[in-house]
């Protein structure tokens, strides 16, 4: 333990996601050594990213105003929605240049160890835009590990019903893995390969 | 393939041990508590990533230390390649091939086989059923290790089904009903399929796994059973359901057992919702060993139960053999238990294996057919005696 408001801080590091006991002691100490004018600066910038950036009230993903880049973009296909779990995976699909449709961010996947069930997701406001009929195809993107596959599978199911096409991104992408990690060309070619889901 | 040197730092009992092998057989010969299974367990650590003896890695660091790092220069096809492993209990192990770091240490599994008996393997025959279906679960491994990943989904998915089972079935119990139980019963149908899914596949790979070690079984058990014969050792699969009639071949396929684990599970719904837990699946099925016609549990002697035990992991040697390159062969103080005519008859039965390290605390135990190179195991000490 340290004194403080060290302690304090390396504390708060922890809580971090993937930063352990170890890496918050270390990130603590870098901080402490590190120029003034650059610690103030990322102080800054943290406190700036929390009042300015928002959530697109259309599709969930992060915002700088009402709605996101993609939403006010009068190019991208209204007729297409792609949903993904976090924004992140956003910037990993917009990297292959691949889709000129829309997205949907979930905020997370299907989890109940996590206490994660349909409605702690943004399910329902998927339907709310999909009620128009303009609609036509709604592609799964959601991770391709277990609680990915689950949400696939619960959104299929409501999904189908409504006469919409529903597709998966095809496979080749690492099992087990996160959208975010997929490189460029493994994650293009599932794009081009995504198949239509049958159960 | 085999092992030609290995090195341990930290590991165990030992601070800087450095240990040549040649193919063949080599004994490691010393008083109790010297060391000898030390040896032979970083090596089965290479193999597998977990030990025998203990289920967190904390053990395997020497006292006082931070970190062990293990060493083998293994040959197979005839190519040397150097494998590394850290251990850091409670953070990740790194690992290394040929200098290089892998990304996970779990892509080394498979890069050394072993297959290891030891006075603890008696657990396989007189412990609880997850000692059996561990055993099968961990040959399937050797053999392919994509089931690895199989294995991990299933429980990944009894463990999220847990979860939901508990809060539907409390939510249902109280009878408030409500938006978080109706959210829970519909998402349910979604891990029912999942469960379905990966319980078929680890299902009808250890169906096909215990029809091919069955004779392998009753073979080994003849040779290291005083007064028995190839049929007297037996055994069977007992799944936690009725197995549906196989459309072609002897056993059913995956879609057939996907549809059946399918329609069980629908049927168990209540009782799965009342006790909040899985019912129905490859981790409550039983692999039922017989000698004769009783069961080997509750009814045989020490020593029948000893060689039933050594005899499934005879038979999973023989197994990995027959799938390419010879595993390591580990005999961890198998020779005391048996007589001279037994040991005689293990040792033909490994004789040319590539690779089999036996350990014993006195010389005179290990056969002269198993004699090969002796390393001596003393005071923390380990050196060759030729
Ligand atoms: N993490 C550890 N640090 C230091 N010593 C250890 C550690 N684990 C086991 N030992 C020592 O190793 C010895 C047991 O070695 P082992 O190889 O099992 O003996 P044997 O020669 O009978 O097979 C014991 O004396 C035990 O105290
Ligand atoms: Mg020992
Ligand atoms: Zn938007």
């Amino acid at each position: 333990m340290y004194e403080g408001v060290v302690q304090d801080l390396i504390d708060e590091l922890g809580r971090l996601p993937g930063v352990g006991p170890k890496s918050a002691q270390r990130i603590a100490f870098h901080i402490l050594q590190a120029d003034p004018v650059d610690v103030r600066r990322l102080a800054e910038v943290l406190i700036v990213v929390k009042d300015k950036v928002k959530f697109c009230s259309v599709c969930g993903n992060v915002a700088e105003d009402e709605l996101c880049r993609i939403c006010r973009d009068q190019r991208r296909d209204p007729a297409v929605i792609c949903v993904v779990e976090e924004s992140k995976d956003v910037v990993a699909i917009e990297r292959t240049r691949e889709f000129r449709g829309r997205y949907h961010v979930l905020g997370g996947a299907i989890s109940p160890i996590e206490g994660v069930g349909p409605d702690d997701l943004r399910i329902r406001e998927l339907m709310t835009r999909l009620a128009d009929g303009v609609v036509t195809e709604v592609i799964l993107a959601t991770d391709p590990n277990l609680e990915g596959e689950a949400t696939a599978t619960y959104l299929t199911r409501l999904l189908r019903p409504m006469g919409l096409r529903v597709t998966r991104l095809a496979s080749g992408l690492p099992v087990g893995g996160d959208l975010e990690y997929a490189d460029e060309v493994t994650l293009g070619r599932a794009f081009e390969g995504r198949r239509s889901v049958d159960d | 393939m085999h092992v030609t040197h290995l090195s341990l730092h930290d590991f165990r009992s030992y601070a800087d041990t450095e240990v040549a092998l040649g193919p063949g057989v080599t004994s490691f010969i010393g008083r109790n508590g010297q060391g000898k299974t030390n040896v032979v367990e970083a090596i089965d650590y290479i193999a597998r990533l977990s030990s025998h003896r203990v289920s967190s890695d904390a053990p395997l660091v020497r006292f006082g230390a931070e970190q062990a790092v293990v060493r083998a220069a293994v040959v197979r096809d005839e190519r040397t390649a150097l494998l590394e492993i850290e251990i850091n209990p409670g953070r990740s192990n790194r690992a290394r091939i040929n200098k290089s770091p892998l990304p996970k240490s779990r892509e080394m599994l498979g890069m050394v086989r072993t297959v290891l008996f030891s006075p603890e393997d008696l657990a396989l025959v007189k412990g609880d059923p997850s000692e059996r279906r561990r055993f099968l679960d961990d040959l399937l491994v050797l053999r392919a290790p994509r089931y690895a990943g199989v294995r991990s989904d299933y429980d990944r998915v009894l463990r999220q089904r847990n979860s939901l089972l508990k809060t539907a079935g409390a939510a249902r119990r109280s009878g408030s009903g409500g938006s978080r139980a109706e959210a829970a019963l519909s998402t349910l149908g979604v891990w029912d399929t999942h469960l379905a899914r990966t319980g078929a596949e680890l299902l009808a790979a250890r169906l096909a796994l215990v029809e091919e070690l069955k004779p392998l079984v009753g073979k080994a058990y003849e040779a290291v059973a005083r007064g028995a014969t190839r049929s007297d050792a037996t055994m069977a699969y007992r799944p936690s359901f009725e197995l549906p009639e196989p459309t072609e071949g002897p056993l059913p396929d995956r879609a057939v057992l996907a549809e059946a684990l399918m329609a069980e599970v629908e049927r168990r719904r209540s009782d799965e919702l009342d006790r909040g837990v899985s019912l129905v699946g490859p981790h409550r099925d039983e692999l039922h060993l017989m000698l004769g016609p009783l069961p080997v549990k509750g009814y045989a002697s020490h020593g029948e139960s000893w060689s039933f035990a050594l005899a499934l992991r005879l038979a999973s040697y023989d197994l990995l053999r027959a799938g390419g390159d010879d595993p390591i062969l580990i005999l961890d103080d198998v020779f005391a238990e048996l007589d001279t005519e037994r040991r005689e008859r293990l040792a033909e039965m490994v004789a040319d294996a590539e690779q089999v390290l036996v350990t014993a605390a006195v010389p005179a135990d290990v056969p002269a057919a198993l004699a090969g190179a002796r390393v001596l195991v003393a005071d923390g000490q380990v050196t060759r005696a030729d």
